[in-house]
């Protein structure tokens, strides 16, 4: 075992275009993460496995960049929050416009549509009114109604409601549209709004038969508030449609990018601090037995024997359903497990290096066993110890990965390997949900893929019979 | 001399690690077990003793009838051998010698196809479907490993050589499991070639059951040697590169002795020891199976018994199983190290 000081290994290294590539790959595993903790709220992360609050998603819908594969051109999912914002008023009569400002460049009609809206009101209920623009101009009343009445003199309090394309009322209000408009008369039950509003104008555009008409829409909102205290406090829309996002959503309607963005600084702690701390132990337990030797070294090799016979997946299964399955916990348990390999590497070292010559002069100048321990043995042992880092991350993260997939992950914290348990386990490759299964494993395999092509070429740096090969 | 004392200074380090194994799956296991087991005991007896209407008839007073179904309780859980708690030394010392006899006792919930609950039946009757899929894809891995690894260092640093070395980095960084639900997805379901599920559905008795059993396993078996002879390949192109350094190689050359007799003949026997060590692991590490793999394609073997054992907190089942890994696992390393010294003359010993 050649010693080769962390300078020159890194001049080394360089030299292999694998290696380059994989620090590369980590780097933008690291900007990824990075990303994930500026932009996706935490929020989302944290509501993971809180059904209601991913209410407003598509289920199971793909991803939407499936449109440019398939030329499909099907719906995208839109959940609109942030409406333009207009005040202005008739006499005492406070009027506030939210207005809904979105492109349907697509093939196929939506699903359906839902106007959230809270309100703030006192004695007078306020009025809402729902309309739709449409790129070809014509307007149509969608809804009018008031709010339910309070009892007089009552201080304005807080009311949400929502107005679904299911309700009758739009059926009617739509089917009055036509007869106006068109001069025909169809029954309200015969109209499905969510096409009527995206078809192209014609006698059979009640039930969307003309087509989708593409372009621009505005859904705009009209609220009359009559009391000084009232306000509108929010309001959302959401066009449900086929296709969602960068990574589509799954069976529970929850939107996979969080999860998965989410899912790499996570998978990265994991699998860097299983490995650091894993290394760090195995070399202190390795040296510290080889350089003793004796009675000491012959207990400590007995134990690393038994932890290295001990099956690792079974007993990881077992700690995690008996002792708790926090993440924490987790990473304890993966250390276990992980300090036995470089134990023994490192006490074989420390038995060579200690056996040479400049050892025992050092010791016959008075240096203690630590001194020796930590100048002279340890040093020479961190390249080793950094290839083995290397090389275990992606055990650690794997290793994580498949306690979650077995369903023994913390529910706190979503993991990788929890999104694809919840795939298995509501059947995604029965029903064809391939993005569901394909995008958690591939951040897997790439986070995995950048260690090893880093170890691998830590491995050939080291090793001076690969070198240049 | 040497030789007999080194077996036996093995065999009782063998001895003490599995003793110690089955010691520790005991204390993980043991709390938390014997309160599920004296729970679900009296529930079951409960239920059973209030469903007798004849016998519940006989008790004019709920307090005697309830000091009845303690007593039953009591009885039971006397008879299981659950009184003492799960550290007691009886109860501990007990359990290890019968375990390491491979007297497993009988299962709490799980039975084997015949409703047999005797552990070791249980174990027997999977034990052959996990070697069969994972000894057959450990051996198809291994062969295809060794030959395209040392095709690869033949010409390290060629084309090929980096393909092989760069599928080496993918497959190992890809989960298999992972691998086995998309192939489950594309292959079963979306093209239809092979059944999604690994079992039969037809009874082992069957006579057309090998051949069903070998038709649901060619997808597993596809996937697991297509993700690791990558590895092999890599390992073994690593250790011939080195040899093909080495100076008789050299000498070998210069005398005219074929190419392919220098990379079989020479060199692939010379990289043989650390090769044949990695076998005999892999393969014993086969035993076990792969509890994930397993689940995924619901292939009837160790793995998945492991899997449902621990989800129903069947204590014996586990500790059979963990035993029973272990020990083969101490067997095979045991067996690699005889095997290094005959193949590696420098390091036999005595």
């Amino acid at each position: 075992m050649s010693a080769l000081p962390v300078g020159s290994l890194w001049k080394e290294y360089r030299r292999y275009r694998s290696g380059l590539a994989g620090l590369a790959l980590l780097a933008s595993l690291l900007a990824l993460s990075a990303m994930a903790i500026a932009l996706v709220p935490l929020d989302a992360y944290g509501q993971w496995n809180n059904p209601s609050y991913w209410s407003e998603y598509p289920k199971a819908a793909p991803p939407a960049w499936v449109n440019y594969i398939t030329g499909l051109k099907l719906p995208e999912h839109l959940v609109l929050k942030d409406p333009i914002i207009d005040r202005s008023a008739i006499g005492r009569v406070k009027v506030i416009t939210h207005t809904f400002r979105f492109a349907f460049p697509y093939e196929a009609f939506p699903d359906d549509f839902v106007f959230k809206f809270s309100l703030k009101y006192g004695a007078s209920p306020p009025l809402v009114e729902l309309s739709a623009e449409r790129p070809d101009g014509v307007r149509m009343l969608l809804a009018r109604s008031a709010m339910p009445p309070r009892s007089e003199g009552s201080e304005a309090r807080a009311y949400d409601s929502a107005i679904f394309s299911t309700d009758r009322n739009l059926r009617v209000n739509l089917a009055n549209h036509l007869a106006e408009r068109l001069g025909i008369l169809a029954s309200p039950d015969g109209i499905s709004p969510e096409r009527m509003i995206f078809a192209k104008g014609g006698p059979s555009m009640a039930d969307g038969g003309t087509g989708v008409l593409k372009g621009d829409y505005a859904f705009q909102a009209r609220f009359f508030l009559l009391g000084d205290q009232d306000d509108v406090i929010s309001s959302s829309l959401v066009i449900g449609g086929k296709v969602f996002g960068l990574f589509g959503t799954d069976d529970l309607r929850r939107d996979l990018s969080v999860g998965i963005l989410w899912g790499t600084p996570i998978a990265l702690s994991i699998g860097i601090s299983v490995a650091v701390l894993s290394a760090l132990i195995g070399l202190a337990y390795g040296v510290i037995s080889g350089y003793h030797g004796g009675r000491l070294d012959e207990l400590m090799m007995r134990l690393n024997d038994v932890a290295y016979a001990i099956p690792a997946l079974p007993f990881l299964i077992l700690l995690a359903l008996s002792l708790g399955r926090s993440l924490l916990y987790v990473i304890a348990y993966l250390i276990l497990f992980g300090w036995v390999g470089i134990a023994k590497v490192a006490r074989s070292a420390a038995l060579q290096i200690k056996a040479a010559p400049y050892i025992e002069a050092v010791e016959l100048l008075g240096a203690s066993s630590w001194r020796v321990i930590f100048r002279h043995i340890v040093p020479q042992l961190i390249p080793y110890a950094i290839a083995n880092i290397a090389l275990s991350v992606p055990a650690a993260i794997l290793a994580e990965a498949g306690l979650s997939f077995l369903g023994l992950g913390d529910p706190r914290v979503p993991t990788w390997g929890q999104i694809l348990h919840d795939a298995q386990l509501h059947g995604a490759a029965a029903r064809g949900l391939w993005w569901w299964a394909l995008s958690p494993g591939m951040m897997l395999a790439l986070s995995s893929l950048a260690f090893v092509m880093i170890g691998y070429a830590l491995d050939r740096a080291l090793n001076p019979r690969m070198r240049g090969i | 001399m040497a030789l007999k004392g080194f077996l036996i200074q093995r065999a009782l380090n063998m001895a003490a690690i599995l003793l110690i194994t089955v010691l520790l799956t005991m204390a993980i296991l043991g709390p938390s077990a014997d309160a599920i087991l004296k729970r679900a005991i009296e529930q079951e007896t409960r239920t059973e003793i209030l469903q007798n209407k004849e016998l519940v008839g006989k008790f004019k007073d709920p307090g005697e009838l309830e000091d009845y179904v303690k007593s039953q309780v009591q009885g039971r859980i006397s008879s299981m051998g659950l009184n003492d708690p799960w550290y007691s030394p009886k109860r501990l010392w007990t359990i290890a010698i019968r375990v390491m006899t491979l007297d497993f006792g009988q299962s709490y919930y799980i039975r084997g196809y015949g409703g047999s609950s005797n552990v070791r039946d249980i174990i027997l009757e999977s034990l052959p479907r996990t070697v069969l899929l994972f000894g057959t894809a450990t051996l198809l891995t291994a062969i295809l490993g060794i030959l395209i690894g040392a095709a690869a260092a033949k010409r390290a640093g060629s084309l090929l050589d980096k393909i092989v070395m760069g599928y080496a980095a993918i497959s190992n960084s890809f989960p298999l499991w992972w691998i086995g639900m998309l192939a489950i997805l594309l292959f079963s379901y979306t093209l239809r070639i092979f059944p999604a599920r690994a079992t039969p559905p037809i009874p082992p008795a069957d006579p057309a059951y090998p051949a069903a059993l070998l038709y649901h396993m060619a997808l597993p078996l596809l996937t697991m040697v297509s993700m690791g002879f990558g590895g092999w390949a890599y390992m073994v192109r690593n250790l011939m590169v080195g040899v093909l350094q080495e100076d008789y190689i050299m000498v070998a050359r210069a005398k005219g002795v074929p190419e392919g007799r220098i990379l079989y003949g020479h060199a692939l026997r010379s990289a043989a020891p650390p090769i044949v060590t990695m076998m005999a692991l892999a393969l014993s590490g086969s035993f076990g199976g792969a509890m994930i793999t397993e689940a995924v394609f619901d292939w009837p073997g160790l793995g998945r018994l492991y899997w449902e054992a621990i989800g129903l907190l069947d204590v014996p089942v586990i500790v059979g199983l963990t035993y029973v890994s272990t020990l083969v696992f101490l067997l095979s390393v045991f067996m690699a190290d005889i095997l290094y010294g005959i193949l590696d003359p420098r390091i036999r010993i005595g």
